[in-house]
């Protein structure tokens, strides 16, 4: 059995995860939530055999190719890896606040997420396949900056899962800002992962790297050859946001069912922040400062992926200083760590999908 | 304090003010973040036809040059360097520095300020526990001492009425300092980011092999001498098995300096040759434009005779021991060959380099074929002659970044410190215990009160379980 046999298992197994912990969302049954968690403790556990064999294996092709790396030189260098690596951190981080805090309904919010970055790699089709490092990649500094960067996003994308239930939770009006600020993100990320869909159902497309990604992003819907398709796309997209903002008071309620109070939201959402903002800034921008010093000979060039880390760690600091004003507690913040979580999708894919960054990975690629 | 008190402030207090609030910080956090956005939009110091496509997307082609212009001239497009948004980063420097300036003070206080026992256990603290144990508190008193030492604390005593006493101690008093730390570390970084634009350098060198610079040249195209010179040796690819990607770069460099050769390294994309200041970086590579290189081939004749030569193309060469003349016809930087067998040349990037000899006894040609550099199969003649493509010299440049930044260490040092900062800003609280321990007949009565800075909830969760212990034991 190698690698892919497991991460099989634990995709399907999130999946599921998914499922059961919305059903006990909606039903209640403390069953259920049991079931659920099973299920993402096993999956978590095929993921971490795959992440280790997928090791043995990375490990056997370079010594085959004749390149002597490391032993403890994990797996990560490509986009499927990253992303693999951060939903594990996702469900590492989750099930230590199921336990600690003794709460599954966040698990409702955290699942889908694991699940959305799993499709997304099916969806896109992005290469699985273990590739041998390109020499740019052949750097300590630069592991250590990848492994901290997701571990921090994973911290981040908590921080997101709860900021987004606060919201829910405190708004009262569906004309209150904050209201339509979390109807029409939740909105958008429903039509995101509808397009992609398209996408993959229209083109089936096997992608085999970020070019070819680039290519058929969206050429299903937004960017497709036909007007009609474009304009429907759009009207299409805007009735989906319509929904959301007018059955999110069934979310609220839904919600509202589990006793979850305001303050447990908000204090995890500091939290992870507080956890997620220092490793963020000595993995994400210290280390990529040093690796970029050492590799191309300057710490720091404003290019597209560097800038948007920059940016990413600026709304965090943002985050942190609000809380310190008065009158900047509650809805306010929480708003500013959802879109630090924005910041931090789009500092991982947007720039390497839409903005056309020097960076993805090493210009001499 | 209401807005006609400030309005009556002296000037320079009323920019004190306006500098130190936190609120100005949010405003800048903000605007930074938003200018940043637009100048990772549009492509920084990019040909102008490449970003008016980027706009003729974004507003449209009737739009995109009126846009390009008003851009252009609000400098947007070297926007790092523009001098707004210098500036900005000037105000945020202010204002971390008077920010901290006017915290700093009180936050030293609060940190040396010793702990004082409380006059009384009626008030109200953010954690406070009230319990009863058996036994007088004289001989409660190592087990209360034990659960003081578990927070962390060291602990003093005031003696209370009644043979009762009260145990309080702090810890961490001095990690208030953190945040300051991390307030600090960020000048530090910036001031080193200065000293690296007024007293460094950022260039490159593309060095085709066999060729001497004793200059570098900056973006813009004007040479800077280095005060001594570099040569390219060599320049080579190296590939995963017999695979196209990548294993490494090496360039072999030597410096010199006043005729001498001082230095030899062969560099590698992170591993680069430093001297007198300069580090030079392996970053690109080429071709040639229209050169001629030199072939460098190994030939083994009968009885393991061997020599190497170097040959241009066209020239011949003779197999040592034998009567056998090679003769270079043709040759390719990457050679494959199509489904009808056909050799075809598929980069002008020397990936799979070749050479086509001609081989002639007399008059009579014997064999001709590619010989590959890449694949040591071709190397054997069909008469068991040997001929080992060494090398295609002279036809590849090295691309090399050359920079001097002496602000790099106080880069490096504030990052540090920025560590340092934050571990202490975000892991470590400031914590201070009192616990009452009084007579109440037969049994003690304790009150603990407690607070933290920081994580208030894991010392609540470490007092309660230190105190269950001393009851279990008693
Ligand atoms: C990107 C730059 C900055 C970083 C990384 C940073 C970092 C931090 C951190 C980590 C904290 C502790 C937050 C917490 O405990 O939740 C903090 C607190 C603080 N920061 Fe900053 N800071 C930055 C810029 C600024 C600026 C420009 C100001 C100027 C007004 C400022 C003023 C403060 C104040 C007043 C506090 C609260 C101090 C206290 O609790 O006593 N910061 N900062």
């Amino acid at each position: 059995m190698n690698s892919s046999f497991f991460f099989g298992i634990s995709t399907v197994g999130y999946i599921l995860a998914m499922v059961f912990y919305i059903a006990y969302l909606v039903f209640r049954s403390r069953q259920v939530g049991v079931v659920a968690t099973a299920v993402t403790v096993t999956s978590f556990i095929s993921q971490t055999i795959a992440f280790f064999l997928r090791w043995g294996e990375f490990y056997q092709m370079h010594h085959k190719l004749g390149l002597n790396i490391s032993i403890f030189r994990p797996p990560i260098t490509n986009l499927y890896e990253s992303l693999v690596f951060f939903v594990w951190c996702l469900i590492l981080g989750y099930l230590i606040i199921e336990f600690k805090y003794k709460n599954r309904a966040f698990g409702a919010f955290v699942t889908p997420v694991s699940a959305m970055v799993l499709a997304f790699i099916e969806m896109t089709g992005m290469s699985k396949e273990i590739q041998p490092l390109v020499p740019a990649l052949q750097s300590n500094w630069l592991l250590a900056h990848v492994i901290t960067s997701f571990i921090s996003y994973a911290m981040f994308g908590l921080a997101f899962a709860t900021s987004l239930m606060y919201l829910i939770k405190k708004t009262e009006t569906k004309t209150e800002p904050a209201y339509i600020f979390w109807s029409v993100s939740l909105g958008l990320i429903i039509v995101l992962i509808l397009a992609m869909g398209l996408d993959y159902l229209r083109f089936n497309v096997v992608a085999t790297s970020s070019e070819t990604m680039k290519k058929f992003l969206f050429k299903a819907t937004f960017r497709s050859n036909s007007p009609l398709i474009v304009v429907l796309s759009w009207i299409g997209s805007a009735f989906v946001i319509f929904l959301v903002w007018l059955y999110g008071p069934v979310l609220k309620r839904i919600i509202n069912a589990f006793n979850i109070s305001d303050n447990m939201l908000d204090d995890i959402t500091y939290r992870m922040i507080a956890i997620g903002f220092p490793v963020f800034t000595l993995g994400g921008l210290i280390f990529g400062a040093i690796w970029a010093d050492q590799a191309w000979g300057v710490y720091w060039s404003w290019d597209p992926k560097e800038t948007w880390s920059l940016i990413t760690w600026f709304v965090y600091a943002f985050f942190l200083h609000a809380r310190l004003m008065r009158g900047w507690k509650g809805k306010k913040v929480a708003v500013v760590a959802v879109v630090g979580f924005v910041a931090v999708a789009f500092t991982y894919l947007g720039v390497n999908l839409l903005l056309s960054g020097l960076h993805s990975y090493g210009a001499l690629e | 304090m209401n807005r006609d008190d400030t309005d009556k402030k002296p000037f320079l207090d009323r920019l004190w003010d306006f500098f130190a609030s936190v609120r100005l910080a949010i405003v800048l956090f903000a605007l930074i973040a938003v200018s940043s956005i637009i100048g990772t939009v549009i492509e920084q110091n990019a040909p102008a036809e490449k970003n008016i496509i980027v706009l003729k997307r974004l507003v449209g082609d009737s739009l995109a040059p009126a846009f390009y212009r008003i851009l252009e001239a609000a400098g947007f497009m070297d926007m790092y360097r523009s001098w707004w948004f210098v500036t900005l980063l000037m105000l945020f420097a202010i204002n971390l520095i008077v920010c901290s300036l006017e915290r700093l003070p009180r936050i030293l206080r609060l940190m040396r300020e010793p702990i004082r026992p409380l006059d009384s256990d009626k008030r109200n603290f953010p954690i406070k526990k009230v319990l009863r144990v058996k036994g007088s508190p004289e001989e409660l008193r190592e087990e209360v001492l034990k659960v003081v030492k578990a927070i962390g604390v060291k602990a003093e005593n005031s003696p209370l009425k009644d043979g009762g006493y009260q145990l309080y101690g702090q810890s961490g008093n001095w990690s208030r300092l953190g945040v300051y730390i991390t307030h600090l570390s960020i000048l530090i970084i910036m001031i080193g980011a200065v000293i690296g634009i007024f007293f460094g350098f950022k260039g490159f060198l593309n060095l085709p092999e066999g060729y001497t610079s004793d200059v570098a040249y900056a973006r813009d195209g004007t040479p800077h001498p280095l005060g001594f010179s570099v040569r390219c040796d060599d320049f080579e690819v190296e590939f995963y098995g017999m695979s196209e990607m990548p294993k490494d770069y090496k360039s072999w460099l030597t410096v010199i300096k006043n005729g001498r050769e001082v230095m030899r390294k062969v560099i590698e994309v992170n591993e680069p040759l430093k001297y007198g200041g300069y580090t030079f970086y392996q970053s690109s590579y080429g071709m040639v434009p229209n050169a001629r290189g030199i072939f460098i081939l190994k030939l083994t004749g009968p009885g393991m005779k061997t020599e190497t030569v170097f040959k241009r193309l066209g020239e011949t060469f003779q197999i040592p021991g034998t009567n056998i003349i090679g003769y270079i016809k043709d040759y390719s930087p990457a050679l494959a060959f199509d489904r009808n067998g056909n050799p075809y040349t598929y980069t002008d990037m020397m990936n799979n380099p070749a050479v086509y000899v001609e081989f002639k006894e007399g008059d009579k040609i014997k064999y001709a074929g590619w010989i590959l550099k890449r694949f040591p199969r071709t190397w054997t003649l069909p008469d068991g002659n040997r001929v080992e493509f060494v090398d295609y010299w002279g036809v590849q440049y090295t691309g090399l970044q050359v920079r001097k930044d002496p602000g790099v260490w106080v880069v490096y040092l504030g990052c540090i410190i920025m560590a340092i900062g934050l571990y202490v800003a975000f892991f470590m609280s400031h914590k201070r215990v009192w616990v009452f321990v009084t007579r109440d007949g037969k049994e003690s009565a304790i009150t603990l009160l407690a607070t933290a800075n920081k994580n208030r909830g894991a010392l609540e969760r470490k007092i309660e379980a230190s105190l269950k212990r001393l009851q279990r034991g008693r």
